[in-house]
């Protein structure tokens, strides 16, 4: 968009199975959060341990979603279960798939590796005031994601989606009868309600954050980058 | 080319169009098409991955007697109301009948004292709400099985229904199971919760244990078990009461 004299230089940044995976979870994590605050207005009340019901004491009683936010925007809990129920197969099979590909092309290695150096406290501090410049690239490698997107994207893809998906999976009593350590991990059905929640909130807001940071870093090339897999280096930060 | 897409425009662009595709959602989940398609048969695949993924006869969890819920709570019916089931509870449940036809070879009729004298399963386990909640109780009953097997199923027979004394939507409340879940060991014929005789808000003076499902398929205040091959001609077809008037998967295991 910015074409005058020589353009600046594109990179190859991210692979078809990084792009359609991403597209597919705009799509489906939409669906789900929508349709789970709909299933959660059933029931706003969250509760630790095996069991939880009126008469027992929620640690977390949650407002009434309003329409605007649900799926379907009037109470039908069975239709959004229908929603939610169906997207979760299509959420987790295409993590599955998305993390044995990254695997195999090497996504996971080359790019989300956290390495000792980043994580020591003066590098973090340095990339944390680095933000708050809106400087997001590392000049000598802008192509790099810096180290809180590779902590935000890591523990999305490792730590928050696989627990929202077993927790989901805890809350269904036939899949307790089938792997009854589900309830042993996340200590009860109830718990593991309780922490389906925390990650979906934990979800939002890292896609709060991550929509920010688009619109901060540019949002035409961070897009375009995102159908295309080129992005093109950022202006005085380029070889 | 110039800057048409400011970040300011970019944010009332996402904004907009999330809106947009949240009311979109509604149009969408409407359609009978995607309905058919997508959204009403992800239930099939969910039983279909869950019946591959467990064993048959996979227990559901038991729990101790002081894991049970202080207070287990009632939900759907808790009190059929008719002047016939109030003139059972005045009498005990003594003239109560729960009988066994459909596609069986020898119909039965049983009353409470006969049910009562049968061997039991005593269980406690967790019940889970379609809503989100659970309570865990113990329930003592007969396996259903061992009903089912004196009336012996006639060849043909695939599902399990369950007709209720209590009516909602204008109707006499049902559910059925298939024959997995009805010869599943711990799918008991409850007359007995927390070593109390059923409540009549729990469905005095029997009703269904299918541990694996959730809480509407526990059918209460059942005085009829009939064997069928077909759900087509059960109510309006799908199964249960809820499946027909508001759409709930006919499978409640998830």
């Amino acid at each position: 968009m910015e074409e005058k004299g020589g353009a600046p230089p594109k990179l190859y940044r991210h692979r078809l199975a990084t792009r359609i995976w991403h597209w597919l979870n705009a799509l489906v994590i939409f669906i789900m959060l929508g349709s789970g605050l709909m299933i959660l207005n059933a029931h706003p009340h969250l509760y630790w341990g095996q069991y939880g019901a009126n008469f027992d004491h929620p640690w977390l009683n949650l407002p009434r979603w309003p329409g605007w936010l649900t799926i379907p925007s009037t109470y039908n809990l069975a239709l959004a279960r229908r929603w939610h129920l169906t997207f979760a197969l299509i959420l987790a099979f295409a993590l599955l798939i998305f993390m044995i590909v990254s695997l195999i092309n090497r996504h996971f290695q080359r790019d989300l590796r956290i390495r000792a150096r980043e994580v020591a406290p003066r590098h973090l501090w340095a990339d944390i005031r680095a933000h708050f410049a809106f400087r997001f690239h590392d000049p000598d490698r802008p192509g790099a994601f810096n180290i809180l997107q590779k902590i935000s994207y890591a523990a999305t893809i490792f730590v928050l989606l696989p627990v929202i998906i077993l927790t989901g999976l805890t809350m269904s009593p036939a899949m307790d009868a089938a792997w009854p350590w589900l309830l042993d991990i996340f200590g009860g059905r109830q718990s593991a309600r309780s922490i389906h929640f925390i990650c979906a909130a934990l979800i939002a807001a890292f896609i709060i954050v991550h929509l920010t940071l688009v619109l901060l870093a540019g949002p035409v090339n961070e897009i375009r980058s995102m159908i295309t897999g080129w992005w093109r280096m950022p202006e005085g930060e380029g070889e | 080319m110039t800057r048409l897409i400011t970040r300011r425009g970019a944010v009332a662009g996402l904004t907009i169009g999330a809106g947009g595709l949240l009311s979109g959602c509604d149009a969408i989940g409407n359609n009978k098409l995607f309905r058919e398609a997508l959204i009403f048969r992800g239930s099939d695949w969910n039983e279909t991955l869950q019946r591959a993924l467990m064993k048959r006869g996979a227990l559901a969890p038991e729990y101790r007697p002081d894991q049970r819920s202080p207070i287990f709570r009632t939900n759907g019916t808790t009190n059929p109301g008719t002047s016939a089931y109030a003139a059972h509870v005045a009498n005990h449940f003594a003239d109560w009948k729960l009988t066994v036809d459909g596609m069986v070879k020898h119909p039965l009729s049983l009353t409470m004292a006969q049910l009562r004298s049968m061997p039991t399963r005593t269980q406690i386990t967790r019940h889970d709400c379609v809503e989100g909640w659970s309570a865990i109780g113990q329930w003592t009953g007969p396996h259903l099985s061992m009903l089912l097997d004196l009336a012996g199923l006639r060849d043909g027979a695939r599902y399990i229904v369950l007709h209720c004394a209590d009516r909602l939507y204008g109707r006499n409340y049902y559910e059925s199971i298939d024959l997995l879940a009805a010869y599943h060991p711990q799918t008991i014929l409850a007359w007995r919760m927390n070593g109390a005789p059923l409540q009549i808000g729990h469905g005095a003076p029997v009703r269904l244990r299918v541990e694996r499902q959730l809480g509407y398929k526990q059918a209460k205040y059942i005085n009829h078990i009939e064997a069928v091959s077909s759900l087509a001609s059960v109510g309006q077809g799908k199964g249960g009461l809820w499946e027909d008037v508001a759409n709930y998967d006919w499978y409640a295991g998830i």
